[in-house]
């Protein structure tokens, strides 16, 4: 069976897959990292979305052996050792930016892509044009918005704190 | 989805061996239409051959006037490259528009015009901008390469190595999009280019093709006005549930003049 190497959340694995296996697949299946969902599985949805050299991909449209050799972050990746969330995922609890939660791994990863290519920052309008390939269907959108418009002020060191939601 | 094998060679040579040799043997580049399709099992391929390896068909080079995109270069990286913003802002705009963000980050240009899905959106600028593709074989004209839905010149085990876009006086594109799939409902390509004027109407009918009365509409007068006195048949375009082909008829018609206006 062929072998994929591929180093997630900073640790190296050595993986056997089959041809067919997806990504999500070996990061649910075989490396037990449960965070990252399959929602659609049509490469709609975005409850699939993990970093793949440092781009946004949705890991149910990917082969595991097409990441041979890649760095991939997933959710599991984010908070530090000690438990210190990232500032998204500090933000999306913040402003309550999820209600069943689904969705909310590949909306965290999508976002973080998005406001790290965008160190200009992004306006609300241009969050929501790049949430397009991520489906929340609890329609949360709104807070979800939020979040990322306060993270991006703290990834991007215009304020130390995350700005706190309003009561 | 039926296993396969895999297979990732370092260059075209190796890659058109194994395409080659094995009929039933699929290249896969970005994978962003090739896996949803075998996960419906529509194709059952003996192997895929995975041509992210091949460096030499990775990017975007200014070659006189014209630019060449190598077919591996991803959709993000066309609309980002500052050569293709430069030379032909139209084309950088349809790449930024392609599908979403994570889809961007893997489909490729390649795939985009081989695969030829009547809602995409590269091929209606391969022929809007008269453009050339380039195979391990042979140079192909755009108006001979692409016939019909999911249908190309392209013959089996042959590989797409680049596509040549001559840079044009001017251009623009615009399109209506499925809200849900973000596929071309119907979408206008208008370029002014040496071999005259062009426009390719994507995503209404069962292929690209070039609107006859629009050109010659345009080639009176450029203008939005112009173009938008022409309607378009409905006979023989897509009618589906999101869309009649009467509806898919008239936005042809708003798509082009909004294509005109974007180019000014």
């Amino acid at each position: 069976m062929p072998q994929v190497t591929l180093t997630v959340n900073g640790k190296t694995s050595t993986v056997e897959v089959e041809g067919r296996t997806l990504l999500v697949e070996l990061l649910r299946e075989k490396l037990r990292l449960t965070g990252t969902h399959v929602g659609c599985d049509t490469s709609q949805c975005g409850a699939c979305v993990v970093h793949v050299d440092g781009d946004s991909v949705k890991s149910c449209t990917m082969l595991a052996l097409q990441a041979d050799g890649a760095t991939v972050t997933t959710i599991e990746g984010l908070a530090k050792p000690d438990g210190t969330l990232h500032p998204m995922q500090e933000a999306f609890r913040e402003y309550h930016a999820l209600q069943c939660g689904f969705c909310t791994p590949g909306m965290v990863m999508s976002a973080i892509d998005l406001v790290q290519k965008h160190p200009q920052g992004l306006s609300e309008k241009e969050i929501r044009e790049g949430l397009e390939g991520n489906l929340c269907r609890c329609t949360g959108y709104h807070n979800i918005v939020k979040a990322i418009a306060a993270a991006q002020d703290v990834m991007h060191g215009r304020r130390s704190e995350l700005q706190p939601a309003a009561e | 989805m039926y296993d396969f094998a895999y297979h990732k060679p370092t260059s075209v040579a190796d890659a058109v061996k194994i395409l080659s040799a094995d009929p039933d043997a699929r290249p896969i580049s970005g994978g962003q239409t090739l896996l949803p399709a075998l996960k419906h099992r529509l194709n059952k391929p003996t192997a895929v051959v995975d041509l992210s390896g091949i460096a030499e068909l990775k990017g975007v080079k200014r070659q006189g006037d014209k630019l060449v995109i190598g077919a591996l270069t991803k959709h993000m990286d066309v609309a980002n490259s500052p050569e293709v913003q430069a030379a032909i802002p139209a084309l950088a705009q349809l790449a930024s528009g392609i599908g979403d963000i994570q889809v961007r980050n893997r489909g490729t240009i390649g795939g985009s015009v081989a695969n030829n899905d009547p809602a995409a959106d590269y091929p209606a600028a391969v022929l809007a901008l008269d453009a050339t593709v380039v195979t391990d074989k042979r140079r192909i004209a755009a108006d001979d390469f692409f016939q019909g839905m999911f249908t190309t010149a392209l013959e089996p085990g042959e590989l797409l190595i680049a596509v040549e876009f001559p840079i044009p006086e001017k251009a623009g594109y615009a399109k209506m999009r499925n809200p849900a799939s973000r596929y071309v409902m119907a979408g206008a390509f208008v370029a002014k280019t040496k071999s005259g004027i062009r426009v390719v109407i994507n995503g209404a009918g069962p292929g690209v093709f070039r609107q006859a009365d629009m050109e010659k509409a345009l080639t009176a007068n450029w203008s939005a006005d112009s173009v938008g006195a022409v309607k378009q048949s409905a006979d023989g375009l897509n009618g589906d549930i999101h869309g009649s082909a009467e509806y898919r008829a008239h936005l042809v018609t708003v798509m082009a003049k909004r294509a005109v206006t974007a180019a000014g």
